[in-house]
């Protein structure tokens, strides 16, 4: 086993290669089981969930007695009635209380042999209210809006460099403009969904999640049970984007279904329930302010963010972070302030921060240059920073230049007319915009177990998470270079909470989490079978941990990936539609573990980042507080025909600071940006600038 | 109320009881064990349950159980013969057009569709020619054409070129 001895190993490496998908087979023809997909020969019961159309009130009486007498149900459960769960947070704590805290609350279950009877009988429950007018309409003007005691992921609320006010009066030239992001929802294609079934004391659970070891000390809390009580269990998972990574009302429902029951149970929100169950990005609005000397030298930054979260919970989306690290400039500012509205609590949604701030940063330095008479590619070259400008430290990597240099050769930028609304084909008004793009670069502690016995596959364990990511691949082949081996010679093993604990999918942080722990595994295993076996491994195997984290670097380094992103726009002028017949993106997101993979990462982001410029708004209804588009018919995602040529690319970026795989993630760094860019040309094809997403042909017509 | 039927799903004859309200695509999920196809909306809306009915794509989601006794129902899974990978399973992994998979099987399913409603001449909103005999299937084509089945991973990029050279090696792409 060339893994075990010190000659080089005869295997190419894996990593950086493009070999497909190893989950691919199974995924064409449907077969790879996502979580209702489990138990099938369980004889399972169905679970409906009843919710409340009173966004702010409580629930005076519950009448389930038509429903209780419908044959085949088995039990409806009301807050009167359920399993009182431990401690958990307050979004969750479902059917616990009378207290309804937004439109869409569960406030009954009904568990019945099949899923039309459920259905059926939660028409059945009558339930009465007392409700009062919800409050869910965000402005700047509100006055209860306050500063929370620190962000989302542990930034400060606020910060100020220098005197923001004076350098702003002072600079030759300024801009002052306020943008607009609406309600996003993830709308991951596989609907959340969870099949629980209590064996003794032990609760488990088949559930569509973005790391099962998230889950674990809130269903542990909940259910008053220990970590061996739980098995949690999810290889395959439809997408997320960040509503799958936290837990849920409808996981904690499955598991009282269950107990209460005693049978296996599968709970499958419906895709209207995704609207008020498991979050949604914040709407934001941000007011920018950018000055500049008339050779477009930033001298002041402000961007200051308004957003909103959930009487019931404090979600402090980081909106403004990415603009204390993107340009330079002498005095800078940057803030975030809150309303607790009656909605449904917030969650994470693919680059939560960065994805609506960049877009309003990037859209205000489009501006500036326009006021400079500058091109804006130059304007962001000129403003470039040679160390992070508010925390003082070098970068560990930087070449957000060298992105938007390339970007701008393979999209043909030169030669580029600034002045808006002169290019036309056929009816087709025609433009072009750039915007850059950032992300952190992170990682959490993880741990993994490999187990070698001499003639068989090297079993990797690690409770790892494939969201559509890759990871099942990316994994492989970093434990495959990592043990020397051929791919085929890994047998790994994630999704499942009893597998070493890992940190979830989400932030771009998993390739940069597992990798490393995988390698310090492997690492483990050489130095084992040298120091106690002869460097020969014995008959009986060995098995081996190793863990990884993030160390001194955090300190030292300002840890960032890169990209720009380059997009033409053509607008009817008769209709106001919007297409984007093409998009150049380049980023430097350090080592490439699998370039087939890393390229629809990229891609997946790009074009969701074209969805949310053009096309993606849940619409709050003033009056009864619900999310009045709730379906994929209303809430527009983009589809195939939306999307045009997609041209994608990456420097070879090496960074031997941010791990030991010098991986800076790649699942968020192709939204943030995109929709700038689109935003951005839009106004180089009509001379409008659109400054509340998403921009539709209304738009087009509307008045200045 | 219940039924007695028997559907015939990827070449097998499948008797069971249904709900006369049980969906097409429930009656294989939750009765069959038959999870090939997926369910993204229950509504039409995304596609990710499209199956072909005697050859024809439908969104099983709309289609009640009961009226689809008598037919061939063909999932993505049903597309390989004798255990070999469809034409259009070994495109896609080719592509990487999928990231999470879930959408994936109801794209191939609708891809084998688009190929055949383009041979028997199917116009749609993009087609010049209302008339012809056969259907060019131009990347514009397969852009339209897909349109009913959603992916938010966003592989349409990907997706693209897989159908095409499907397309291609059934002669219905110059």
């Amino acid at each position: 086993m060339t893994a075990l001895s010190d000659r080089p190993t005869t295997h190419a490496p894996a990593v950086g290669s493009d070999v497909r998908r190893i989950d691919g087979p199974a995924k064409v023809r449907g077969r790879a089981p996502y979580a209702y997909e489990h138990e099938l020969d369980s004889s399972p019961a169905f679970v409906a969930i009843v919710q409340s159309p009173v966004a702010r009130g409580r629930v005076v009486s519950i009448d389930a007695s038509a429903a209780e007498a419908l044959p085949g149900v088995l039990a409806v459960l009301t807050h009167e009635n359920a399993p009182r769960l431990g401690e958990v947070v307050e979004e969750i704590r479902v059917l616990q209380s009378a207290t309804v805290q937004y439109a869409g609350e569960p406030v009954a279950a009904v568990v019945a042999e099949t899923s039309e009877v459920a259905r059926d009988a939660i028409g059945r429950v009558v339930v009465r209210y007392d409700s009062e007018a919800p409050d869910v309409v965000l402005s700047v003007d509100r006055d209860d809006l306050y500063a929370p005691e620190q962000l989302m992921a542990g930034f400060e609320t606020d910060s100020v460099i220098g005197d923001v006010d004076a350098a702003l009066a002072a600079a030759p030239v300024a801009v002052d403009v306020t943008y607009a992001t609406p309600v996003q929802h993830n709308q991951p294609i596989e609907m959340h969904a969870t099949v629980a079934r209590w064996d003794g004391d032990v609760l488990r659970m088949w559930d569509a999640n973005q790391g099962p070891h998230n889950l674990v000390p809130v269903l542990t809390s909940a259910f008053g049970i220990t970590e061996d009580q739980l098995h949690v269990v999810s290889p395959y998972v439809g997408g997320a984007f960040g509503s799958k990574a936290f837990t849920h009302v409808h996981q904690l429902l499955a598991g009282m279904a269950a107990r209460v029951t005693g049978r296996t149970v599968k709970l499958e929100l419906t895709r209207q329930q995704m609207s008020s169950l498991v979050g949604h990005r914040t709407p934001t609005i941000q007011r920018l302010r950018l000055g500049a000397e008339a050779d477009g030298t930033l001298t002041a930054i402000s961007h200051e963010v308004v957003e909103h979260t959930s009487r019931n919970a404090e979600f402090a989306e980081q909106t403004a972070t990415a603009t204390r690290l993107l340009y330079a400039a002498p005095a800078r500012r940057t803030t975030h302030r809150l309303a607790r509205l009656d909605v449904p609590a917030p969650t994470i949604m693919r680059a939560p921060g960065e994805t609506p701030g960049v877009y309003a940063l990037e859209s205000a330095m489009d501006e500036l240059a326009v006021a400079l008479g500058m091109d804006p590619v130059e304007l962001r070259v000129h403003n470039e920073p040679a160390r992070d400008p508010e925390r003082d430290v070098p970068w560990s990597s930087r070449n957000l230049v060298a992105c938007l240099r390339q970007g701008a050769e393979r999209f043909g930028w030169a030669g580029r007319d600034p002045r808006p609304r002169v290019r036309e084909v056929g009816r087709r008004l025609v433009g072009t915009g750039v915007a850059a793009s950032t992300y952190p670069t992170r990682r959490r502690p993880s741990q993994c177990r490999i187990e070698a016995v001499p003639g068989k596959a090297t079993v990797v364990s690690i409770d790892a998470s494939d969201i559509g990511t890759g990871a099942w691949t990316a994994l492989t082949q970093i434990a495959a270079d990592a043990l020397g081996v051929a791919m085929a010679e890994v047998d790994l093993r994630i999704g499942d909470s009893r597998l070493p604990k890992a940190s979830g999918a989400g932030g771009s942080t998993g390739t940069t989490s597992w990798g490393p722990a995988i390698q310090a595994a492997a690492q483990a295993l050489r130095e084992r079978v040298h120091a106690e076996h002869g460097g020969q491994l014995p008959a009986g195997g060995v098995v081996v941990t190793g863990s990884s984290g993030p160390g001194e670097e955090v300190e030292r380094f300002s840890m960032h990936a890169f990209g720009a992103h380059f997009a033409e726009v053509r607008v009817d002028r008769d209709t106001g539609e919007v297409r984007v017949p093409r998009m150049t993106s380049v980023f430097a997101a350090g080592r490439i573990v699998n370039a087939t993979t890393a390229r629809s990462q990229f891609l997946g982001g790009m074009t969701m980042g074209l969805s949310m410029a053009l096309h993606e708004e849940s619409v709050l209804d003033a009056v009864h507080g619900h999310f009045a588009n709730h379906d994929l018919a209303e809430y527009h995602v983009a589809t195939n025909a939306d999307v045009g040529e997609m041209d994608i690319s990456w420097l070879d970026e090496v960074d031997e600071h941010v791990n030991p795989l010098g991986a800076k993630g790649i699942g968020e760094i192709g939204i943030v940006g995109a929709a700038a860019a689109i935003g951005n040309a839009y106004w180089h094809a009509t001379g409008r600038r659109v400054r509340d997403l998403p921009i539709t042909p209304e738009a087009f017509f509307r008045g200045e | 109320m219940d039924t007695q039927i028997t559907l015939r799903v990827d070449g097998a004859d499948r008797p069971l009881t249904v709900d006369t309200r049980t969906s097409l695509l429930d009656a294989m999920r939750e009765r069959l064990g038959a999870t090939s196809a997926k369910k993204g909306c229950d509504h039409g809306q995304c596609g990710a349950c499209t199956v072909l009915l005697d050859g024809r794509r439908v969104n099983s989601c709309l289609v009640l159980a009961v009226t689809a006794q008598g037919q061939e129902v063909t999932t993505s899974d049903g597309l390989a013969v004798d255990g070999q990978p469809h034409a259009l399973h070994e495109a896609f992994v080719d592509h990487d057009a999928y990231q999470c998979g879930y959408c994936t099987p109801g794209q191939i399913t609708s891809a084998a569709g688009v190929v055949a409603e383009a041979r028997a001449g199917w116009p749609s909103a993009v087609t010049e020619d209302l008339v012809g005999d056969q259907v060019d299937l131009t990347d514009d084509e397969i852009r339209e054409r897909m349109s009913g089945n959603l992916c938010r991973c966003a592989a349409y990029a990907n997706i693209v070129p897989a159908v095409a050279e499907y397309a291609t090696e059934q002669g219905v792409r110059a």
